[in-house]
Formats: structure tokens, sequence, C-alpha cells
């Protein structure tokens, strides 16, 4: 039941504190060029926010990408992120523009920012998917893993906008250029009414430009509870090293200090797709698994032959994960 | 006095999910737990009552009557009242349904909150959705993805959050409603004393009527979205397992380590 009144797909281009356009807004846009042609050609619009005098820096940025409009808001008091005045502003545009499809980064911020809006629109909205596609009655066909990772869901949305999250990660930047010519249209802040009760205190900054090295690596190499303590895991960088690949770690080990928080692989971590992972000394938690299953190729090294991590991997290495990786080292 | 509305959620133990032979969940048998991180959300919130020392922690949680014993033992932990809003009428809602009901419920029950805590996601849906819905719905402001409690007074909550690129420090006005992600304590256990002041107190539950929504608005009818069809993910890793010697393993790690180079 396309709805006549509503058209083209809108996305959200999260800017990053270094005042860049955020990693996840160009696989969005990839897979929103993809979906738009299966719509019949309907356009691709994005909406940002930034503080005074950005935007000329970031209009190269959307040059051939194949957005037709951007709508920008520009502001002092746009310049860190607020849920309130993001969300009510986003709101606006979605009002005027009745998008049929709305996607939005699965960051943090995108996170805290599109159930405030699906909310306020009165529509649906489906987190986290790892597919997008439309059927054949020209509905978003949204699908996502549940139950721990372990059960595939495929959501319809009954209301317009149709509205979901991707994470980072999921989807490939192609880099396929498309001859349109952007508009940038600033609009209006109108924040009538409306109050940010939320004040940033301090912050402390671990990663700049949220660019996160694990994003592009073709080898990671992650380390898990059976490389044991700090040792195993200067084990795992010297081996890293060895063979150009970056250090991953798992929810445990980033807990017990063995590894930062940016480097967390799975569930409540980062979602990575290299060509090789080899899983040092990792039980295969699904909690870990729903991060780096996508990889093309896993090698598991573990000296638990029944652990889960063998069922997920290509090349299963029964044995002492200390041995392999000096073995490893020694041979060179 | 500052008014905590708890909201927890019982869901499938999923470290323990067995499937039938049809690749559909098996349900029966399945052990319910409360959310691992609405046992973070509770803790947030004693620790406020501890700290403000005039608090007073009312618990809700959506779901069917088995859900009692869960906040039985919330109780026994140091909630104050417990509220159960359960109605046939419920079933199947997607978050904004859900949102939309357990705000129609803290609306009825506690009008005058101060504050709306919740756990960053449930394991079983992972959506990380139900909790800015519920503060639209209350139209307040929200926190998510908290990390750490700071300080509290009568006026204001100072947080961090976590961010992917930092911990940001935020404080934030009442009523607002935060999202708890982890924080650094070990869970406490409830006391002979609470738990037998929780066999005393009575649950409240709260039906369909009570909190004023109407049938098309509730559960699976007012949920704007719905499951087209679930199926089981088949990996496409295909699981071979080696038992070699160390010579042999490190071979076959350089071969695929070669294979990409």
């Amino acid at each position: 039941m396309p709805n006549e009144t509503n058209s083209g797909i809108l996305l959200y281009a999260q800017i990053t504190r270094e005042n860049y356009i955020h990693t996840v807004f160009f696989e969005l846009v990839d897979k929103a060029r993809e979906l738009a042609k299966k719509l019949g050609g309907v356009e691709v619009n994005a909406v940002l926010f930034t503080a005074p005098n950005i935007i000329a820096g970031l209009k190269e940025a959307f040059c051939n990408m194949g957005v037709n409009k951007v709508f920008y808001f520009e502001d002092k008091c746009l310049e860190n992120y607020s849920t309130e005045y993001y969300s009510k502003l986003f709101v606006d545009v979605v009002n005027q523009t009745c998008p049929e499809i709305v996607l939005i980064g699965a960051t943090n911020e995108g996170r805290d920012f599109a159930p405030r809006i699906s909310s306020m629109l009165h529509t649906g909205l489906t987190a986290d998917c790892i597919d997008l596609d439309i059927n054949e009655k020209g509905q978003l066909a949204a699908t996502r893993p549940t139950f721990g990772g372990q059960l595939m869901a495929t959501i319809l949305c009954k209301t317009y906008p149709q509205m979901a999250t991707v994470r980072p990660g999921v989807f490939k930047v192609r880099s396929v250029e498309e001859r349109v010519e952007t508009e940038f249209i600033n609009c209006p802040v109108d924040l009538n009414g409306v109050e940010n009760h939320v004040q940033i205190m301090n912050f402390k900054q671990t990663l700049e430009n949220q660019i996160n090295e694990l994003d592009s690596a073709d080898i990671i190499v992650a380390g898990g509870m059976g490389l044991k303590n700090s040792k195993g895991f200067e084990l795992l960088k010297r081996f890293a090293d060895k063979v150009g690949g970056t250090v991953a770690a798992t929810r445990a080990a980033v807990e017990a200090g063995l590894a930062p928080q940016s480097v967390q692989i799975g569930q409540t971590g980062k979602t990575v797709s290299p060509k090789l992972y080899i899983a040092c000394g990792i039980s295969g938690a699904i909690q870990h698994t729903v991060g780096m299953e996508n990889s093309e190729h896993i090698v598991a090294i573990n000296n638990d032959e029944n652990a889960q991590i063998f069922e997920i991997a290509d090349t299963g290495i029964v044995g002492d994960v200390f041995e392999v990786l000096e073995g490893y080292l020694e041979t060179l | 006095m500052l008014k905590i509305a708890l909201c927890v959620k019982q869901v499938p133990d999923t470290s323990d999910i067995k499937w039938t032979e049809n690749n559909t969940i098996q349900r029966e048998g399945v052990e319910s737990i409360i959310n691992p991180y609405d046992v973070y959300a509770t803790e947030f919130a004693l620790k406020l009552k501890a700290e403000l020392k005039d608090a007073e922690i009312t618990v809700f949680s959506m779901g069917p009557n088995q859900a009692e014993s869960m906040l039985r033992k919330l109780l026994a932990l140091g909630c104050d009242n417990a509220v159960l809003i359960s109605d046939r009428k419920f079933a199947g809602a997607d978050t904004y349904s859900t949102g939309k009901t357990i705000a129609a419920a803290i609306k009825n029950v506690l009008p005058d909150f101060d504050l709306v805590v919740c756990g960053q996601f449930a394991v079983d849906g992972d959506t990380a959705q139900t909790g800015p819905c519920i503060a639209s719905f209350l139209n307040i402001p929200q926190v998510t993805f908290v990390q750490k409690f700071i300080d509290a007074n009568e006026k204001f909550l100072t947080l961090n959050r976590e961010l992917e690129d930092g911990v940001e420090t935020v404080r934030v006005s009442y009523p607002s409603l935060v999202c708890i992600l982890q924080d650094t304590f070990e869970p406490r256990r409830a006391t002979i004393n609470g738990i037998i002041a929780a066999d005393k107190k009575e649950i409240r539950v709260c039906t369909m009527e009570d909190i004023g929504l109407e049938p098309e608005k509730c559960g699976l009818k007012g949920s704007p979205t719905y499951v087209s069809k679930a199926f089981r993910k088949i990996s496409k890793h295909n699981a071979q397992k080696f038992k070699l010697s160390v010579d042999e393993s490190v071979n076959l790690l350089r071969e695929k380590i070669n294979s990409v180079l």
C-alpha cells in the first residue's frame, strides 16, 4: 500500500565532532540509491545539523554521491548533538517533504535520536537492520537479527515514513559515481517552545573523527579471555604487527581491562567484516559473534574443541593459542 | 522526595535457546530472567535512592503474570512499589506500542514522577528503542548510554554517557529519562528482611482500561511494525575443525594469512 503522497528516501547525515560526515552515511547512501531505483527512481535526500560556517567545507563530500537534496540547519546551538533540538528539526523536514523511507545510522547518536523521532511521527522503526529491500508491494522489507542474533526477522511497517537504523560497517560502500547535482537547502532553525534540558559539562575524547582502524582493516586479530592477561594481549599485538592486522577484543577482555572499549567487537561493540578474522582464545558467545560473523574468512584458535566459536569459523584450529602464535612468530 | 519509575523486562535466557525441527525457537521450558541491562538500571535506581536519602522507587514491568516473581525480587532488593502492566490486549506490541503503553501506565500510577530509569537494551529484541519511545511519549528529555553515575541533587542528575569517540559528562534536570548501559558495581543480594517485607507488599496490576488506552491503540493492532517472516540464520562459514601438531597449526594459520595478503 504505497502512499501516493509519500515519496523519496530521507537520510540522516551525522556530523562528527571534527566536522566530517560520519562514514555510516556513505554506507546508507549506497543502499538508499539501490532502494530508490527499485521504487522507480525516487529522490534520495539528507538532513544535517552543524554550527555556523561549516557547510561550505562539507559540500564537496556530497559531490557525485547521488544525493538530490541536502536540508541543512546551521546554528550555534546545533554544534553539539541535542536530542530535543535535533529531533524537533528533523521532524520538521519529514513533515514538509513526506518521505516514504527514513534511514539513520545506528551510532550511539542515531540510536538516541531515531526512536525519539519515530514516536513523534507515530510511525514504526526497525533497529539495526542487516538487510533492506523493497518487496513486491513496494514496502520496505527490513531484516534484523533478534534473540541475541540467533533468529532473523523481516519486518514491515504499515505507517509512513517507514523507518530503519543500520549499524556502521554493515553495508559496504561501493564507490559508484552518481552524477547528480546536489541542491543545498538552508532550513530555518525554528526551535520555538523547544528547550534543551541536557547540558554537556565535559568531554573526554578517546578516538578522533570516530575513525576506527577496524572499519577498514583487511585482517583483524581478536583476543578473548583465553589469552588470560596483558602478557597474552602483548603476544597478540606482536602477532598483529607481524601480519599487518588490527587488534580487537571481546567484551570480557575489555571489561577485564586488557583492551580499550573502542576495539570491542559484538552486540554492545562494533560490527566488522574484514577479509580475515583471527579469533584467538575466544569462546564464541553470540554476544561477540554477531559483530564479526560477516567476515569473509574466520580462523579460530582455541584449546577447547567444543568452543562455540568453531561452529561459525571456516578454519578451526584446536590447540594452545600461545603455542600457535609464538610458533608463528618464531618460524618467520 | 524524588519519585523514580524503574522500567524492567523479563526476557527468555537467550544464551539457552533451543530450536525445533522446523527452525523455530522452542519457547516452552526456556527460562525467563530479568533483562541483564535492567539489573544495571535497578542498581542505578537503588544507588540514587541511597545517595539522595529521600527517594521512592516504583518498578514497572509490562508482560504476562509470570513477571510477578521478578517484581517480588526487586521489591526485596529495596524497590518500594511494583506495578505489573498486563493485559492480553497488549500482546504483540512493538517498541512504539510498548513505549506508549508504559508511558500511559507511568502517567496513570505516578503522575508526579521525577525520573524514569530503563536499561539501555533488552537482550531478546536488542533494539534500544523502548527507553527513548517512553521519553518521547512522556515528552521529557532523555540521556542514553549512561555508563557512570556521577552526582545527584534535588535539581540535577550528573552522568557519564558513552559515545563511540569518548565519554561525555552531562547534566540533566527533572523530569527526565535515563537508559543505563553499565556501571561498575557488584549486583546486590536481597536481605532476609527485604524478602519478608516484599512478601507483604501488593503488586498493582494495570490493565488496558486502567491506563485509559483503546484496544486499537494497543498490542499488535496498535503497532506500526509487524514481523512478516522469521527464520534461522544459517552460517555461511563451513566450520572445519583441525586437531594438528603446533607446527602444522602454524602452517595452516600461515596459509590462511597468505591467502589474503
